[in-house]
């Protein structure tokens, strides 16, 4: 790209803003974005709050108390620590959140940059692609697993195992619509006028390729915060004593008969999340982008 | 015919390069001193350089790539620092339980996702419908592994009907392997299936709307007659596409469900591995369910140029 790209182009980013308002004022007012928004925001403030929402420190054991059923004193009940489910449930969901939108905006940027590179720059194509479809014919949670294991467990490793594993399918995405949209007239057109690459692609292109990258966004997020409980669950995630909703499982697991709510309240968090993604998600498709209405 | 599938199985090998290269770069991940990992804390000096020595890990590194693709080439993925065996053999005795388990939820998901997906289009916008989709929805936003879990609480161990995990062989007692696999199976099965079903609905919204039904609709021809020998043929075409993606997910899928139901197959052979620093296993089990990933990639590709001549022409 040429110097252009260091200035901040106004009329480029107000293309973006219009873009933005025109697709979101209609997602706003469709029905699956505001049931799934509502489930989902309930989600999202319980996690943000959690310090606050959460009645008991989720590390403190308390002896007297050990795998308790549900009652009025530990709603979801205790774990073999006497811990309180409900308060690592509210942590955990706050860990998978923060995963998924570290994933979400690492795969976006990334996503963004491959995909306009190979779909803009011809000999970048064949080349990048390649190495993309390489990484595709893993199968997604296994490469995961295998680069979270190897990286070591953490937060962060969690998240960028998950990058690795799912930028290529939203760059392939992005790239789809890149090389659509380059060859419209009115890129055409405003190639004649002696537009810059860099303006080409900040203003004429990416604003419009905008919407199916929001709807596999949408996607990322619910995947990943699937994939980072499997994550945990097999040890490969962020590690014990944080909660992660993975991890509560596991310990769950070994109590199945005699202490079931262990396993079984962390798994309803990431189902409700999850859900509440996938309805915004499956509203944002059918607004922003009827061409992906049949998958 | 052959020409396309002649260049279909050409565009795998670039594919094959890449994952090849990425799955020997993994041990470049591994933080650190991969000898000290292996050996672990208490290891002597003469103990971390023999194992250099013995994973020529003291070699420089494009030596180790080029030693690494000469024995890939022949088929041989190395040696198990524990199992002390072949990767190859290893991996490969587990295969059978692990494509066995993908294989048996492919066909309960597509039979019921059909069905499932056939039932909502069919009943268009009442609450057949709705609760089909809600119920897809749902589906996919399990995740599987803890649905296995509520499917050992409920079956295993309530009912008593399933046993909580383990595995029977097949040549041991066919029954008995039917039991093992069942759960697994079914929870497996049961995320798909909603995939499955939203996209057999849409596809056939979309072929209902078609000239060619509204012909067949106009010169009488019974509905179910339209329904199935038209709509459905049509709409079941891109779902040949979605086999091929989701036997990945299912390859994947396996992984965490055989830990799950302690089943001795590949995933958790990896996952043993990956706990145990047995890179060369690691290495193996992923190059080699890619490799399958791959193929059955190219024949899904392939099966749908023959049940759709069109894509044939168009490429």
């Amino acid at each position: 790209m040429t110097a252009e790209a260091g200035v901040p182009d106004i009329s480029a980013t107000r293309a973006w803003v219009a873009r933005l308002k025109l697709g979101l004022g209609t997602a706003a007012r469709h029905r699956s974005i505001q049931v799934g928004g509502v489930l989902f925001g309930f989600i999202v403030l319980l996690a943000i709050f959690a310090d606050l929402i959460a009645p008991f420190d989720p590390n403190k054991n308390n002896f007297r108390a050990l795998l308790s059923a549900p009652d009025a004193v530990n709603i979801f009940g205790t774990d073999a620590f006497g811990r309180d489910i409900l308060s690592r449930v509210i942590h955990g969901t706050r860990l998978s959140l923060l995963v998924g939108l570290l994933v979400v905006v690492a795969t976006g940027i990334l996503g963004v940059i491959v995909g306009t590179f190979t779909g803009y720059v011809r000999w970048l194509d064949g080349p990048v692609m390649r190495v993309m479809d390489g990484l595709m014919a893993f199968p997604g949670i296994l490469l995961a697993i295998a680069l979270a294991a190897v990286l070591g467990p953490s937060v962060s490793n969690a998240a960028l195992a998950l990058t690795i594993t799912f930028t290529p399918r939203t760059a392939r995405i992005v790239r789809g619509s890149v090389l659509v949209l380059r060859e419209m007239p009115y890129v055409e057109a405003a190639k004649a006028c002696g537009a810059s690459h860099a303006r080409i692609v900040l203003k004429h292109i990416l604003p419009n390729a905008l919407p199916p990258l929001i709807v596999q966004l949408t996607f990322v997020f619910s995947v990943s915060i699937l994939a980072e409980a499997v994550l945990s669950f097999m040890g490969v995630g962020p590690p014990p004593p944080t909660p992660s909703l993975g991890n509560i499982i596991a310990e769950g697991r070994s109590y199945i008969q005699e202490a079931p709510w262990v396993a079984l309240m962390p798994g309803i968090a990431i189902a409700m999340t999850v859900l509440g993604l996938n309805i915004i998600g499956d509203g944002l498709r059918d607004t922003l982008d009827p061409r992906l209405r049949n998958l | 015919m052959t020409r396309y599938i002649l260049s279909r199985v050409l565009s795998a090998v670039p594919v094959l390069f890449v994952v090849s290269l990425v799955t020997f770069l993994l041990m470049w991940l591994v933080p650190g001193d991969v000898a000290s990992q292996i050996a672990g804390p208490d290891a002597t000096a003469a103990e971390l350089e023999a194992i250099r020595q013995r994973l020529q890990l003291d070699q420089p590194i494009h030596i180790q790539a080029f030693r690494w693709y000469g024995n890939l080439l022949q088929g041989d993925l190395g040696q198990s620092y524990l199992l002390h065996r072949s990767v190859v053999d290893a991996v490969f005795e587990r295969l059978p339980v692990t494509l066995s388990l993908a294989f048996m939820s492919l066909v309960l998901a597509v039979i019921f996702g059909v069905l499932l997906g056939v039932l909502a289009a069919t009943n268009h916008n009442n609450w057949i419908d709705q609760v089909t989709m809600a119920g897809a929805l749902l589906g996919l936003s399990l995740p599987d592994f803890w649905f296995g879990l509520v499917l050992i609480f409920f079956f295993a161990v309530g009912m008593g009907w399933f046993p909580t995990g383990g595995y029977t062989p097949f040549t041991e007692s066919p029954l008995g392997w039917l039991r093992s696999m069942t759960l697994p199976a079914c929870t497996l099965a049961f995320t798909q299936m909603g995939v499955i079903a939203r996209m057999v609905r849409s596809s056939m919204l979309e072929q209902m709307g078609q000239d060619y039904i509204r012909t067949a609709k106009a010169k009488g021809l019974p509905r179910g007659l339209v329904l199935f020998k038209h709509a459905l043929r049509n709409a079941l075409i891109p779902v040949i596409t979605l086999v091929g993606i989701m036997t990945g997910l299912l390859l994947g899928g396996t992984v965490v469900i055989e830990v799950v139901y302690s089943l001795p197959g590949v995933g958790r052979l990896i996952i043993g591995a990956i706990q145990n620093r047995d890179y060369p296993i690691v290495q193996g089990g992923l190059l080699m369910t890619a490799g399958i990933f791959v193929f059955v990639n190219i024949a899904v590709d392939i099966l749908y140029t023959i049940v759709d001549p069109r894509v044939r022409n168009d490429r």
